[in-house]
């Protein structure tokens, strides 16, 4: 029997650059930062005083009696999810057959500070009924697939800045094993707040160019000094190709592997020999079945921190040998900022875009090209891909030496 | 000084209104947290102790099970302050 195959039927996003997947992506193509300064009375007190903030508050798109009860993480997801569905048509499905896998790298963390400062304040009685339906993990997939009514599988992998690729891989899983026909599978993160900013500006991991926040995401960038904390999600609905051409549903793009490994090497810093990174481009490469020669494009992790950047690409130059000459590398961090665990799902929606539009994002801020970057970058405006079958690729690595490397192929019925 | 029932009843409904996000016009004493008014166990917690707040008593947990109707907290309200 051959192996089921699995399109891209649906798309949502709340994003630094937009409050969903279109205005994300003109803003993409655009150029445009979503680093702001933050304008918390905490931020002032702090090392780094900017982050990349969703373009569009929650509170202008949902009711106050729902935000109230869902952590800023799981209105991401619901909002992200809402747009997702309706994008694939709300599809009529036997419940069953339809399963969630939504990613968070922290869960929700600022309602357990937040809660916490309850506690320390007004005493223990006065702690919110709804504290740790709203702090776990694995609240936005369960809050996402309670509303779908979801009941072939409900997941959440955590692996750091590595888990929402992790989740789309997943769900790429969970359909050719036929355990569902729809999954949706995507990533958030909310936090943005003094205490997780506090310890990454600890690690020396952010960047802290405080006078000037919109140049301060620049992956490959000679003067890059750290990356920058953002928040938001996307959320991708994965389909049974039989199943989405069944329905006549709209089809984007194809997922067609994925390739993970560990590094076994540092809590937090990358493998020098990017060895893992490799290993796992290869797996994912192998387990696709794209050829070599299809492969034009990649969104890479690339989160404009000195040693990651650099390891990323020799990694990839291993990986793909002379064929990276002909694969558009974009960093699109360099504008929506990191969204640890929403990151590699926005970032698959950017491939799943850049395949369907044939259009590569640019990566912005590169001043002076660090010399060691030995792949073909797209800087300032976005390339146009060829025509033809084309692939592209996602990587994304975690905090714990996760590596998760998606591909995707362009679909022609 | 004791409550009036009328004086509890209005404070009880900007509380639902405030947990649950329901019009205050369809909130009346003889209608059921669960059933007419979408207020699951969760959110029922979180009435009983902002009525503890506004109305400086204290709800113990085995009352609040016997507390089907908005009438019910009311009158438990009314009564122990």
């Amino acid at each position: 029997m051959s192996r089921r195959r699995v399109v891209v039927t649906g798309l949502g996003a709340t994003t630094p650059l937009g409050g969903d997947v279109p205005s994300t992506w003109e803003a993409l193509l655009a150029g445009k930062s979503g680093v702001r300064s933050l304008t918390e009375e905490w931020a002032s007190e702090m090392s780094v005083t900017f982050a990349a903030r969703v373009a569009v508050e929650p509170s202008e798109v949902m009711e106050r009696v729902e935000m109230r009860r869902l952590d800023r993480s799981e209105q991401f997801a619901m909002i992200a999810s809402r747009e997702a569905w309706k994008d694939a048509g709300s599809p009529d499905i036997d419940k069953t057959r339809l399963g969630v896998v939504v990613a968070s790298g922290i869960g929700g963390v600022i309602t357990l500070l937040d809660q916490y400062d309850v506690l320390k304040t007004k005493g223990a009685r006065s702690v919110s009924p709804h504290t740790v339906p709203m702090l776990m993990p694995n609240g936005p997939a369960a809050n996402v697939g309670l509303e779908l009514q979801a009941k072939a599988g409900v997941h959440t992998p955590v692996s750091a800045c590595a888990s929402g690729a992790e989740a789309v891989g997943y769900a790429l899983e969970m359909i050719r094993n036929n355990r569902a026909e729809i999954i949706v599978a995507g990533g958030v993160e909310a936090a943005i707040h003094e205490l997780p900013m506090a310890g990454f500006a600890s690690m020396r991991a952010l960047s802290t160019r405080n006078d000037a926040p919109e140049k301060a995401s620049r992956p490959y960038d000679k003067d890059r000094d750290g990356f920058v904390l953002g928040e938001g999600g996307g959320i991708l609905v994965l389909e049974e190709l039989e199943h989405a051409k069944a329905r006549g549903a709209k089809i984007y793009a194809e997922v067609v592997g994925q390739g993970l490994t560990s590094d076994g090497y540092h809590i937090a810093a990358p493998d020098p020999d990017g060895a893992g990174v490799t290993r796992a481009v290869q797996f994912a490469l192998d387990d696709s079945g794209v050829k070599l020669s299809e492969v034009v494009h990649l969104n890479a992790h690339a989160t404009s921190t000195p040693a990651g950047d650099v390891a990323e690409a020799n990694a990839l130059a291993a990986a793909l040998g002379a064929d990276i000459s002909h694969v558009a590398v974009s960093a699109t961090k360099s504008m929506t900022g990191h969204l640890l665990g929403g990151a590699g799902a926005i970032e698959s929606i950017f491939c799943v875009l850049a395949l369907h539009h044939r259009m590569a994002p640019p990566t912005i801020n590169i001043e002076n090209l660090d010399e060691a970057v030995k792949v073909d970058v797209v800087r300032d405006v976005p390339r146009k891909l060829p025509n033809g079958p084309i692939a592209a690729l996602n990587d994304s690595f975690g905090f714990g030496g996760h590596n998760v490397v998606l591909v995707f192929r362009s679909y022609e019925a | 000084m004791a409550l009036t029932q009328d004086a509890v009843l209005a404070g009880i409904k900007e509380i639902v209104v405030e947990v649950a996000g329901i019009d205050a016009g369809i909130i009346a004493m003889d209608k059921k947290f669960t059933d007419d008014l979408d207020v699951d166990s969760l959110s029922m917690v979180e009435v009983v102790v902002a009525a503890e707040e506004k109305f400086g008593v204290k709800i113990p947990d085995e009352e609040v099970t016997k507390m089907a109707t908005i009438g019910d907290a009311v009158n438990f309200i009314v009564n122990n302050s």
